[in-house]
């Protein structure tokens, strides 16, 4: 359980407010539940809009978990903190 | 706007809202331009109902032919399948792709791989289309059926305000949008986008009626627009999908000067002394047996002999048939179904729907360009559809034939006692010229009649002529118009032996009716030289009277006087004296 890892990537179109609650809410998230085993990488699609095709995004903000596998996508600002520990596979899944 | 209806010519589209060609054969008639420029358009019908097609179509004709570029967002098939069920219309959706003509993007919703927490958005939605119209510059957009979204997130609050957005945006970005959407249960589509969309609505429906398919097209609302209210029947075939107009929209067709042979000469003499004009339509009507098909292959021969292509729909009879039977009558088609100057189209009505059958002649014109079409008969369409429907289709055809300068020979089947009365089809009134087949009954003898029951624009024969299917092929003779009605056959034989008996007689009695007049002349002419002689003797009896009473007068005053003498009487005393 402790050598588990997380890579994420986090998809926001500009500096919205929506955007940074996510990313604020993600970065508690992450401090609180993966100490130190991942990695954020956050993605502009204002900057790239090509990336949203390519890697599928519909919904902004999106947070995509690439490792664990398999991929999962949470999207919202993430402010329900139960849910994004179920989508990250922190915590296991209740029936 | 009314008036725009017969006067505009099709693909440009009337003043008004500006409209984009969709380049669906018939569509861009009906709604005389298109689609709205700038604005959304719901395409809505059930599932196999043809609205991708139609949206493909769209986005195709605007890359190829009008210089609009476009996007075609699939929340559905993928790219690779989009393009697979499109290779068979003829379009190369990867060739539109990498020259810059088309952009394509499928948006795959995995409900499964989502999870929802709090607050979103579809910007990313949003950016994609952007960029995807940005890349190609795009003026047109296709969303193949956006309403998936609706199966992808849960917040549909979130949902609908988005789609809201998503409206506005592209009406900002000023490209003429095509949005498809499932129909639901009482409704247009299952997530009522039509409250999104208020410009443009069009329906598609596929229905089975009676076990044949029929395809149906209305527009439901088209705002700042006229357009036809009617369900518009369509096809999807190899060539994509095509609307048929019911009624022509525009009486514009060319009209011809020149005669072309019926192949039977004294019809041609009937008909003006020329025949037929060329690109008018000819129906053939007459009740089983009267010689329709004869009459229609005789015109196919003398088109073929002019070496000029004719196409043959042979609706009851196999060609093989039709060159035997002809062949029987001393006509050679097979030369000319050889060299491929005739074509043979055979295939019965029942099989298909009627539009189809359409299609299936529209095609084969297009493909042999003939410069006649013969359709025999037409009255075995009226075996699949309603009254409506069949008249309908007839339209059509005879208006985009005439359109072409084609002309049109249609034989029709009438049932007996029905001879005069073609208003089951109704056709009579769009054909120029309608001949008329008909049996003649008399003397236990049965033979076919002809005449010209009308010919527009030419000064034809009012009368009826006996129709002989010889070993010569067709002869039209001259029927016994008598005291005794119309006579063929024997009959018309016997009664012109009969006539021919009759008048010798009555040259003889003639003649002795003459003599007999002549000596009653003379005796006449006796009787006065008579009666004269008499009178004139009387007169001299009467003159000879007269002088021998003056002769006696005078004799009396001479005896007088000698009397007087003798007595010496004076002249008084003889005055005193009595």
């Amino acid at each position: 359980m402790s050598d588990k890892k997380w890579n994420l990537r986090l998809y926001i179109a500009g500096q919205t407010p929506k955007s940074m609650v996510a990313l604020a809410n993600l970065r508690r998230i992450c401090e609180q539940h993966m100490d130190g085993r991942y990695t954020i990488e956050i993605i502009d699609l204002m900057a790239n809009p090509r990336l949203a095709r390519q890697d599928q995004i519909v919904a902004i903000p999106t947070l995509v978990r690439e490792i664990p596998s398999p991929l999962k996508r949470i999207i919202g600002d993430l402010s329900n903190t139960e849910r994004v520990l179920v989508g990250l596979d922190v915590v296991p899944r209740e029936a | 706007m009314e008036s725009l209806q017969t006067s505009h010519p099709p693909g440009t589209p009337p003043a008004g809202i500006d409209k984009a060609l969709t380049g669906i054969a018939g569509f861009d008639e009906i709604t005389r331009g298109g689609l709205p420029t700038g604005r959304p358009t719901l395409v809505c019908g059930g599932p196999g109902c043809g609205k991708t097609l139609f949206a493909m179509q769209f986005l195709v004709a605007g890359a190829t032919r009008f210089d609009e570029p476009g996007v075609f967002m699939s929340f559905e098939e993928r790219t690779d399948e989009l393009a697979k069920n499109v290779a068979s219309l003829g379009f190369d959706l990867y060739d539109l792709m990498g020259r810059q003509r088309l952009a394509m993007d499928t948006v795959v919703i995995d409900r499964s791989e989502i999870e929802e927490s709090g607050e979103y958005d579809l910007e990313g939605l949003f950016l994609r289309l952007d960029f995807a119209i940005q890349s190609v510059g795009a003026k047109r957009v296709v969303l193949d059926t956006i309403e998936s979204l609706f199966s992808g997130f849960q917040n549909e609050a979130i949902l609908r305000s988005e789609l809201r957005r998503l409206f506005h945006f592209l009406k900002d970005r000023g490209v003429t949008v095509v949005i498809t959407g499932e129909q639901g249960e009482g409704l247009l589509t299952r997530q009522g986008l039509e409250e999104y969309v208020s410009d443009c609505v069009i329906l598609l429906d596929h229905r089975i009626n009676d076990q044949v398919s029929t395809r149906r097209l209305r527009i439901i609302k088209y705002r700042g627009s006229a357009h036809g209210t009617n369900e518009y029947p369509f096809i999807i075939d190899e060539h994509g999908l095509e609307v048929m107009p019911v009624t022509g929209l525009h009486l514009r067709h060319p009209a011809s000067r020149e005669r072309i042979s019926s192949g039977v000469e004294r019809l041609d003499t009937m008909l003006g002394g020329q025949g037929f004009f060329r690109g008018s339509s000819v129906l053939v009507s007459g009740t089983a047996g009267t010689g329709k098909s004869s009459l229609a292959a005789h015109f196919a021969d003398a088109t073929c002999r002019r070496g000029e292509q004719c196409l043959y729909i042979a609706m009851e009879e196999s060609p093989e048939q039709i060159l035997r039977n002809m062949r029987s009558i001393g006509l050679d088609l097979e030369r000319w179904a050889k060299n491929g100057l005739l074509r043979f189209i055979a295939s019965r009505p029942t099989l298909f729907g009627l539009e189809m059958h359409l299609a299936t002649i529209f095609r084969a014109v297009q493909q042999v360009s003939p410069s006649v079409v013969i359709v025999d008969p037409i009255s075995n369409l009226s075996t699949i559809g309603s009254l409506t429907e069949t008249m309908s289709t007839l339209l059509r055809l005879v208006d985009s034939l005439k359109a072409k300068q084609i002309t049109a020979l249609f034989t029709s089947l009438t049932s007996t006692g029905d001879e005069e009365n073609e208003t089951h089809l109704g056709v009579s009134s769009l054909m120029d010229t309608w001949i008329s087949l008909r049996n003649l009954e008399h003397n236990g003898e049965r033979n076919r009649g002809i005449y010209v029951l009308k010919s527009r624009g030419m000064n034809h024969s009012n009368q009826i002529r006996e129709f002989l299917l010889t070993s010569q092929g067709v002869r039209l003779e001259d029927v016994y118009l008598g005291k005794e009605g119309v006579l063929t056959g024997s009959a018309r034989l016997a009664q012109e032996a009969r006539e021919r008996a009759d008048s010798t007689q009555q040259r003889e009695e003639l003649a002795a009716l003459q003599r007999r007049l002549d000596r009653k002349k003379a005796a006449l002419e006796a009787q006065v030289s008579l009666l004269q002689a008499e009178f004139e003797a009387e007169a001299e009896e009467v003159r000879k009277r007269n002088l021998e009473a003056d002769r006696r007068e005078q004799d009396l005053m001479a005896d007088r006087q000698a009397m007087a003498a003798v007595r010496l009487a004076d002249r008084n005393s003889s005055e005193k004296e009595p």
